[in-house]
């Protein structure tokens, strides 16, 4: 039996992990257990969302998270309009409170919104009544990668506490590190981050953290690591040399897993750059959940939009009594 | 015309004034400060129970005109001042056209003596256009009344300009006002460099880059003679430079703004532009630095840095917001609330702070009370509370970090020059 | 929403005698077992359900498959915002194409979860027929949904509801009645 105390989920928005409880986290959790559920089903479709509307609101390109999105709200028998930077007005140079507002004019219930500015979703979440949910902003946080990251490692490993978790790479300007850190040690997890020194951010063992510059340092004893996107493309300048010396450095390879522990849980949020920060044979080998995580990716989104429209219903009615 | 302030608690730490004391005005000037006045009086105003005090001198604020009418004007922003208990101002140089050669301050002087409201001084640009690449014309400026220069806003990057403009102001006994910040430390930074930054998913702005230019900037004080003023000082270590100055005897003052003396960067955790500043709010450990250095005396003056931005400019994404506060409307207050009522300063060394000092730095002749000084008065109820909104302000802009906040003391007249400039409603 | 216990209507023995016969029911109705199955809606339908499932074993024998049903995503309250459960997981590993389905609940009062769980189950399949059972039928229905078995009929106010109390989740065995504070 079941002894959990229940909790309920009282937020319109999902903005970052750092702002949830232990509770709410675990509460999107299995929430996310019974809609992955769902999607084993032969008719993956629940009437859950009927009648809602859900935008995808994207101004950095973003092809997998936003597909895990609409695949999922639609599951939840929402409608989804996608609106990215090439088709809507934000060219012409309109705020982001003002884009907002427009989109909620049209009586939208849920905007997801993914944007290159830290603190983006915050500022959107004040300003419209609609739910929002942050599919990343910035180098800020990437809730839902984190939560099917997490939803990953306890489907394989069968728990969070205690657990030792390495995440590797561009931790200085990563949002899907930050919100794995704020989730893994809020559920009990040992988290290590390693990097290259400069990047590795100020002030982050404050998040609870340990820092390394080894990467043989980072996978010994470890029970899962997250790899990181390593993003050259934003310094163009000499790249090559650097991709293979980082691949050399940090790369996770065969070679180095050998010395890891034997059934290591290997994640990565995508997209790939193989031959960078990890191997092909790592990539597609026995210990990669990589694919896992993006099948998982849906049940957890549909366990956040389903969370977050519940609870604003409750809002609004309770402001209507 | 005469008014007549009866029964108030008089505060004016010029003359080491703090008791109940009448004060009658005559014309533009004060006439006596006396136990009992028992003279006749145009206006007589029942001031029991509150404090008076010599109007505000607010050493570093943006008034936006001309160029920026949009975001404030000299009327608005003058009326504003005086809402909050202000009467002079010193208006920095980065309007457009920026305040770097006679013919701008000239424009300036003509809108000042056609629309502001009170006292409001000039501040020169050090470098023309503020580019930090060529000296402006200090000479000039001076002639027109600049009683200040300063770069705010940037920092003169090479030595030997801001040496050769430190001699220029010296011989002409103007005060150079320095903004802090090496811009290859603290490059696009928006929030205090370290675990805030980190937490936030921000570029981070160091300490160093205010620290090591106020370092220099001092050292180049002591070469030169000239008087030297850091304003807006953000973290420790500069206080620490600054007190250190003070004892070898080297001329440099300070202020600190009333966001900088009560906020930390804690403030900054949901992105509210309203909290972004540049230099940015620190950590705790400045926040008590700033507090001991206002005790202490290793600051000298509270600054508003009234910087009025449009909503346009303000409510958007943290990265893109500009830099920047209004506080005329709330210096007072803030200062009672934060600092009076905690304990940190007594009332008149919160005078000292915002009135006396910073007409002293400026060798103005405000800041105190006695007979034959120019009638620039504050009357205050030190206990009414209130609450800041944003429909409250009369500034243009409403870009405060004090929204919502409640806060005591309430201006109850500010009297500019002898006449009764604004009267609570 | 204050309630009060009024009085209790059936302790640990009635509810065992209720069931025994909603089981011989059951089988009365559905004489090949073989295409029988028990579908208990989440919470305490699934321990009746359960229950129900031994009682056939024990008058003949035969173990009929047992299945769970979450109805909060089917649930028509989310856009009043009443609806606060926390979701749990389905779980039906058998296949309900051409079965007769017996479908568990602990009380039928509106239908609406009757009617939210023969939604879902047609996202499962097109069982030959769906029946249903419940512990204690107490009226005011809103849907046309009726109960096949009902272990209990009791009329009761609409300022009343009905609490089943089993010992899989409330460590004790019994039907209350309890009304609403005024």
């Amino acid at each position: 039996m079941n002894t959990r105390k229940t909790i309920v989920w009282t937020k319109k928005d999902l903005l970052g992990l750092e702002y949830l409880s232990r509770q709410e986290i675990e509460l999107i959790l299995s929430t996310a257990e019974s809609f992955k559920e769902v999607t084993t089903r032969q008719i993956k479709k629940v009437p859950a969302l009927r009648g809602k509307t859900v935008v995808n609101l994207f101004y950095e390109p973003s092809t997998r998270t936003r597909v895990s999105f609409e695949v999922a709200a639609k599951r939840l028998s929402a409608d989804v309009i996608n609106i990215s930077t090439e088709t809507s007005s934000v060219k012409k140079g309109e705020t982001l409170v003002d884009t907002g507002k427009n989109i909620e004019a049209l009586k939208v219930d849920t905007i997801i919104m993914r944007h290159n500015c830290s603190g983006a979703a915050a500022m959107l979440a004040r300003h419209v009544s609609a739910s929002v949910i942050n599919a990343g902003d910035g180098w800020h946080e990437h809730p839902t990668q984190a939560l099917l990251d997490m939803f990953t490692l306890k489907e394989k490993l069968g728990r969070i506490e205690g657990l030792k978790v390495s995440i590797a790479g561009d931790i200085a300007h990563s949002r899907v590190a930050r919100s794995n850190i704020w989730g893994l040690i809020k559920l009990g997890a040992e988290v290590t981050v390693c990097a290259p020194k400069i990047l590795i951010p100020p002030g982050i063992e404050k998040m609870g953290v340990k820092v390394t510059n080894n990467i043989d340092e980072a996978l010994a004893g470890a029970d899962a690591v997250n790899v990181l996107r390593m993003q050259f493309e934003r310094d163009q300048s000499n790249a090559f040399p650097k991709q293979l010396e980082y691949f050399k450095t940090f790369g996770v390879t065969r070679e180095r897993l050998k010395k890891a522990k034997k059934d290591i849980v290997v994640m990565h949020p995508g997209p790939i750059n193989r031959g960078i920060e990890m191997s092909s044979e790592v990539a597609d080998g026995a210990n990669s959940v990589i694919l896992e995580q993006v099948t998982n990716g849906i049940a957890v989104r549909m366990a956040v939009l389903f969370l977050v429209a519940q609870a604003n219903e409750r809002l609004k009615n309770e402001n209507t009594d | 015309m005469k008014i007549l302030i009866k029964g108030a608690r008089v505060i004016d730490p010029a003359n080491n004034t703090d008791d109940v004391r009448d004060i009658l005005i005559d014309g533009a000037k004060i006439l006596k400060v006396e136990k009992t006045i028992a003279a006749q009086a145009d206006n007589i105003i029942d001031a029991k129970g509150k404090i008076v005090m010599p109007g505000i001198v607010d050493m570093h604020a943006h008034l936006r005109e001309p160029g920026r009418e949009d975001k404030e004007t000299i009327a608005s922003a003058t009326t504003a001042a005086l809402r909050g208990g202000v009467t002079s101002i010193l208006a920095m140089p980065n309007t457009s056209p920026c305040i770097d050669s006679a013919e701008s301050i000239e424009l300036l002087k003509n809108i000042i003596r056609k629309t502001a409201q009170m006292n409001v001084f000039m501040c020169g640009a050090i470098t023309k256009n503020r580019l930090g690449k060529e000296l402006s014309d200090i000479t000039g400026l001076e002639k027109f009344g600049a009683v200040a220069i300063s770069d705010d806003g940037a920092s003169v990057d090479s030595d030997e300009i801001m040496k050769e403009a430190m001699q220029h102001a010296k011989k002409k006994n103007i005060l150079v006002l320095c903004h802090c910040e090496d811009k290859s430390l603290s490059a696009d930074g928006v929030v205090n460099f370290g675990f805030t930054s980190t937490r936030l998913g921000l570029k981070g702005i160091s300490r160093e880059s205010e620290y090591k230019r106020a370092q220099r900037d001092i050292r180049l004080a002591e070469e030169t003679g000239a008087r030297l003023h850091i304003t807006h000082v953000s973290c420790a270590e500069t206080i620490e430079f600054i007190r250190q100055a003070k004892k070898s005897g080297i001329k440099v003052t300070a202020d600190v703004t009333p966001h900088h003396m009560c906020l930390d960067e804690e403030a900054v955790l949901e992105y509210d532009p309203n909290f972004k500043m540049n230099p940015p709010l620190r950590g705790k450990e400045d926040l008590a630095a700033i507090k001991q250095a206002l005790k202490d005396g290793t600051i000298d003056a509270i600054a508003t840095d009234h910087a009025p931005h449009t909503e346009n400019e303000k409510e958007i994404e943290f990265d893109r917001a500009e830099f920047g506060v209004i506080g005329f409307e709330t210096i007072l207050s803030v200062a009672i609330t934060e600092l009076v009522a905690t304990g940190v300063l007594s009332w008149p060394e919160l005078v000292k702070k915002l009135s006396y000092n910073p007409a002293v730095i400026l060798k103005v002749n405000k800041g105190a009370l006695a007979p034959g000084h120019d009638a620039d008065i504050t009357v205050v109820s030190p206990d009414k509370e209130w609450q800041v909104t944003k429909e409250g302000f009369a500034s243009i802009s409403k870009n405060s970090a004090f929204l919502e906040k409640k806060l005591k003391g309430v201006v109850e007249y500010t009297i500019v020059s002898g006449k009764i400039a604004y009267q609570r409603g | 929403m204050d309630f009060t216990e009024k009085a209790k209507i059936m302790d640990h023995e009635a509810i065992g005698r209720s069931i025994t016969r909603m089981a011989h029911e059951i089988l009365e109705k559905n004489k090949n077992t073989k295409t029988l199955c028990l579908i208990g809606i989440r919470n305490r339908g699934v321990f009746i359900a359960r229950r129900l499932a031994d009682s056939i074993e024990n008058i003949n024998g035969q173990k009929v498959p047992v299945g769970v049903l979450d109805i909060t995503m089917y649930r028509d309250d989310i856009s009043n915002g009443s609806a606060q459960p926390v979701m749990h997981k389905t779980q039906i590993d058998f296949n309900i194409s051409k079965k007769n389905i017996v479908l568990v609940d602990d009380v039928l009062y509106t239908g609406r979860t009757i009617r939210a769980a023969l939604d879902a189950l047609i996202d499962f399949g097109r069982p030959k027929s769906t029946q249903l059972a419940v512990l204690v039928d107490r009226g005011h229905r809103e849907l046309p949904i009726r109960a096949d078995f009902a272990g209990k009929n009791m009329p009761t106010a609409e300022n009343e509801s009905v609490e089943v109390r089993l010992k899989e989740t409330d460590k004790i065995d019994e039907v209350v009645l309890m009304e609403q504070k005024k």
